[in-house]
């Protein structure tokens, strides 16, 4: 008996008649066209939650906008939202007209959005319209277009530095998930023995995905005494210099816990530079802004 | 994704898209040869996941709206989270009924909605848009929900 031969896909010589790759195409020839106006984008990515990621993220923004930089924060974070809240963005309704979505203002001018400035209220967790006998096969497709919504629908305007807050894993570098030219990566690590393991798969991932240039941030790396000073490590045995060290990253930059400027970001204000200086915090946090600056300096220099 | 008249070996193009409103959809596709036309019917887990990827089977016939994707899909979103911009000048009219309807839309998409609606009017030379104007625009946008 012989089996009847049918074409394959690439033999039928016919567009898609579903019309599906020609959108995804242009989903992605739109997200292209609004990130020709953005000189660098850069992840701030951590392998572990809990390690002050968006609180750093915010600080950065608010630091290198005040360098005089056009800066805007994205908080790919979706179902955590924080870096609105952090950078004090405002809760307008958010203008939308023939460029796009209009960002939220917050400290220092940084251009912002976040899936909290559009949920009901504060305490509201990220759901999905559903059928009723759904799962959770989407979800991950309905995040993906978020933010690919969030980087492509925003009328960005024109920045220097685009800081895309990512959610905790380090999965969520591996390319095509979500930015197509990163330029940067920020790596997180927690201050546990855990570190070693979570950077090794983050820095595979970032180089994986052709990210150019990365840095490591101990965040939260000590605790300054305010009687005497001095500094006590939460990484052991000095392990941040020595985890970049085994990684091959440059430590970019080792920030003290700051009760007052951690207070201060909470309540949606991170300290504007001159404040910043008064700290060991602050001043880590301006450093890996000049650092940044630096390492990934804006096309044609700094405005 | 194509679909092949086996009889023909002619790839099928696509005809009409149905969205009945429990989730589920119909697209047909029709031989351009002999005429033969079959319907893809999707479930409301496949119809979902095919929307989540913030495509239309069978393509799109007005441009997509800024968040369109976040704004049909989030389950409980702020009412007052955006403040749209009216359509530009246009002579495509609402009909009180529709206008009722549109006003039953959450918040949170209608201004989208009107958008969409109104682009679709004027891209199909409708004078009026009437709750059946809506029905149509819907199923043919792939608008499920809205």
């Amino acid at each position: 008996m012989t089996m009847r031969r049918i074409r394959t896909y690439h033999e039928v010589d016919a567009p898609g008649s579903a019309e599906i790759l020609d959108q995804v195409l242009e989903q992605r020839r739109r997200l292209e066209r609004r990130l020709a106006s953005v000189r660098r984008v850069v992840a701030v990515a951590s392998g572990k939650g809990g390690v002050g990621k968006s609180a750093l993220t915010a600080n950065l923004a608010a630091a290198l906008a005040a360098h005089g930089h056009r800066v805007g924060a994205l908080d790919a974070d979706l179902n955590g939202p924080s870096l609105a809240a952090m950078l004090g963005a405002d809760h307008a309704p958010l203008r939308v007209d023939d460029l796009g979505v209009h960002p939220a203002l917050g400290a220092a001018g940084v251009r912002t959005i976040s899936t909290a400035l559009l949920l009901r209220d504060a305490e509201t967790p990220l759901r999905w319209r559903e059928p009723d006998d759904g799962g959770f096969v989407w979800q991950g497709a309905l995040e993906t277009g978020t933010l690919r919504e969030f980087l492509a629908d925003v009328a960005w305007g024109e920045l220097d530095y685009l800081l895309v807050d990512m959610p905790p894993g380090t999965d969520r570098l591996a390319p095509p998930l979500l930015v197509p030219k990163l330029d940067a990566a920020i790596l997180v690590p927690p201050p546990s023995e855990a570190a070693r393991a979570v950077v090794a798969r983050a820095v595979t991932l970032a180089r994986d995905a052709g990210i150019p240039v990365i840095g490591l941030v101990a965040n939260m790396c000590a605790f300054v005494c305010e009687g005497c000073g001095r500094a006590t490590s939460l990484f052991p045995d000095d392990g941040a210099r020595r985890l970049a060290d085994a990684a091959g990253l440059p430590l970019w930059a080792e920030i003290p816990f700051d009760p007052p400027l951690a207070a201060a970001t909470d309540a949606g204000s991170p300290p504007p530079a001159s404040m910043a200086q008064d700290s060991p915090a602050g001043r880590a946090i301006l450093d890996l802004a000049v650092r940044l600056e630096h390492e990934i300096r804006p096309t044609g220099g700094p405005p | 994704m194509k679909f092949l008249c086996l009889a023909c070996d002619q790839p099928m193009s696509f005809a009409e898209r149905r969205l009945p409103g429990d989730g589920t959809m119909a697209a047909v596709f029709g031989c351009p040869r002999c005429g033969h036309e079959i319907a893809m019917l999707t479930n409301p887990m496949e119809t979902q996941l095919v929307a989540s990827l913030g495509v239309k089977v069978g393509g799109r016939t007005v441009p997509g709206q800024p968040l369109e994707l976040v704004r049909g899909s989030l389950a409980e979103g702020r009412d007052n989270a955006f403040d749209d911009a009216e359509p530009p000048p246009t002579a495509v009219r609402w009909s009180d009924d529709a206008r009722a309807r549109l006003d039953n839309v959450p918040s949170f998409v209608r201004g989208m909605v009107r958008r969409i609606y109104t682009d679709y009017a004027r891209e199909h030379g409708i004078a009026t848009i009437t709750p059946e104007v809506m029905d149509r625009a819907r199923s043919d946008l792939g608008l499920e929900g809205m």
